[in-house]
């Protein structure tokens, strides 16, 4: 298959009910079906809203048919593939801000954000675990991969998916507009631009973002879904600071096209990263054991 | 200034867009489409009351006017051409017969005791209006008299939400101007009206424009003290508006809680104020 339709959708959720947000969902997924949608990517913590602070144990779902919440979901995703955005509880009570890729009934995969922002208006880590893992996966249409608003600030992820395969990159977000000035948009909003339209230069690859709206608090989640293709240009923007479902077409043959003209994936060097990468361990003592990683990537273990 | 982008102009479109959405969507939430405002005849006040009537309809905003004996004629006036340019309803609940027993209780008080009085009475009167109007207070206060503590802490500092707490006054007189207010509102020296005479900058000792190109400095944009001296401005200056913020740290937060027990509200129960919602 070379055409994709995806719709992006821009929420805004109810703070800490999942079940009025699994509704909002399944008309979203109607109405995302009836525009001739193969898949519906919502934002980060789509299913519970962002600044949940303390209702964090509540709130835990599994991705899975005997889930109440997923039960619906995992239906509708017969009919197309759908990108979900949940508190993830495991049976230790541990949790997880995760996002998992769901289609033809099935759970295909689940990431688990690895990037948990505790600094500036942001407390994550102090409610939540961190993921362990980068995986690209395969989809009916090719093989993508899926990172969650602050694991894609860190050039890490991005780059570990492109090398895993990953044609098209999903990340979403939760990303409160800020930084006001002259410009037509929050100065946040013209940096995740910045980075996206980066990535899909520098991989070659398709990415697409979607990011929440409406306010929780004093928070405007500022919306503004894009998708740009291999060659870096815009193919859709979403309006900011409210909802849509934001449609856009892939050709996914632009992939062989603009990798013939720039064959960056074709030479990227590999081993002399992960040799480079390993010297700089060995003479970093900070980093070299496991409690040292621990400490950089802020584990709730530490 | 040193080199940076940091700016204190604002796209006004997009301002006025997220602060009408903010009251709308957070009133909405607490189950309110009404407002109330506190209205002076300054450009803040005017400012909050302009958002309040595009947000929710003038019909749904009550301004309320609160003179005292020697507030300034001119300031009522200048609250009339607010509500009249806004269209909202209205009332005038004078204090002076409020305070004055106070004052005559208490004929030593001096100005900053007196003027805390009234801004405190006013307060008493707002949140009246509110439950009998069923609409929340909105605020007044911008980000430079937060920061430097100019105002009145359970007086006018008191509200429900406010849209203009992250705005500074340079940018409040600019989104003003955006909106239409009258320029004889944006352009006349800022007051609090507690005593004759009295004008914000007169009793700071600085203008808004210096201590806002300060503040945007050091606050958002995060450079030293040293580095605004560096960058022209003078060392008594910066050190008296950090000072000032120092000092009326306890007016930007909830008052503490001696911690007791296991759980305690504010350090480890935890929840927005959207909760549910």
């Amino acid at each position: 298959m070379t055409a994709l339709t995806l719709a992006l959708a821009q929420v805004n959720t109810r703070l800490g009910d999942i079940d009025a947000n699994l509704e909002k969902h399944l008309d979203l997924i109607r109405e995302a079906e009836q525009k001739g949608a193969d898949l519906i990517v919502f934002p980060e913590l789509s299913l519970t809203g962002y600044v949940l602070q303390d209702l964090v144990p509540g709130l835990g779902r599994r991705p899975s048919a005997d889930d109440p919440t997923f039960a619906p979901l995992l239906k509708a995703s017969r009919r197309l593939d759908i990108v979900v955005g949940f508190v993830e509880g495991d049976e230790r009570h541990r949790h997880t801000i995760s996002a998992a890729y769901l289609s033809r009934g099935q759970h295909i995969h689940t990431h688990r954000k690895i990037y948990l922002p505790t600094y500036g208006l942001f407390d994550e880590g102090r409610f939540l675990a961190s993921g362990e893992e980068v995986r690209a996966f395969d989809t009916r249409f090719g093989r993508f991969g899926l990172l969650i608003c602050e694991d894609f600030w860190h050039v890490s992820p991005p780059y570990l998916l492109w090398l895993d395969g990953a044609d098209l990159l999903l990340f979403i977000s939760a990303s409160p507009g800020r930084g006001l000035n002259r410009g037509p948009a929050p100065e946040t909003a013209r940096w995740v631009e910045l980075v996206n339209q980066a990535y899909a230069s520098l991989f070659t690859t398709f990415v697409a973002h979607t990011n929440r709206v409406g306010f929780e608090d004093g928070l405007n989640f500022c919306g503004g879904a894009t998708l740009f293709d291999p060659n870096g240009e815009l193919l859709a923007r979403g309006p900011y600071f409210e909802e849509a479902l934001v449609m856009a077409e892939l050709d996914l043959g632009q992939l062989a096209r603009t990798r013939s003209r720039l064959p960056l994936l074709r030479d990227e060097r590999k081993g002399l990263m992960l040799r480079e990468l390993k010297r700089i361990l060995n003479e970093e003592p900070a980093l070299r054991d496991e409690q040292g990683e621990d400490r950089a990537t802020n584990s709730p273990r530490a | 200034m040193p080199q940076t982008a940091l700016a204190l102009e604002i796209n006004t479109d997009l301002a006025r867009r997220v602060l009408t959405d903010f009251i709308r969507s957070e009133l909405g939430r607490f189950g309110f489409q009404r407002a109330v405002v506190g209205v002076s005849g300054g450009v803040d006040s005017a400012l909050s009351c302009s958002l309040a009537a595009e947000a929710l309809g003038p019909k749904n905003v009550l301004a309320v006017r609160m003179p005292y004996k020697t507030s300034a004629p001119d300031s009522y006036e200048d609250a009339s051409l607010v509500i009249a340019a806004t269209g909202v309803t209205e009332i005038t609940a004078p204090i002076t017969e409020m305070v004055d027993p106070l004052f005559e209780r208490f004929p030593d008080a001096d100005p900053v005791r007196r003027g805390n009085a009234m801004a405190r009475t006013r307060m008493i009167v707002l949140y009246d209006q509110s439950a009998a109007f069923r609409g929340l207070v909105i605020g007044t206060g911008n980000k430079t008299e937060m920061l430097l503590g100019y105002t009145t802490l359970y007086g006018d500092a008191a509200c429900a939400i406010n849209p203009l707490g992250d705005l500074y006054k340079t940018q409040v007189r600019q989104l003003a101007r955006a909106m239409g207010i009258a320029e004889k509102i944006v352009a006349k020296a800022p007051t609090a009206d507690l005593w004759p005479g009295q004008t914000d900058e007169g009793e700071l000792g600085f203008t808004y424009a210096e201590v806002d190109r300060l503040l945007l400095l050091l606050v958002d944009g995060r450079f030293s003290p040293q580095d605004c001296i560096r960058a022209g401005f003078d060392k008594t200056f910066v050190e008296d508006v950090l000072e000032r913020i120092r000092r009326s740290q306890f007016k930007r937060v909830m008052p503490p809680i001696a911690k007791i027990s296991s759980r305690t509200v504010g350090y480890d129960f935890l929840y927005s104020r959207d909760w549910g919602t």
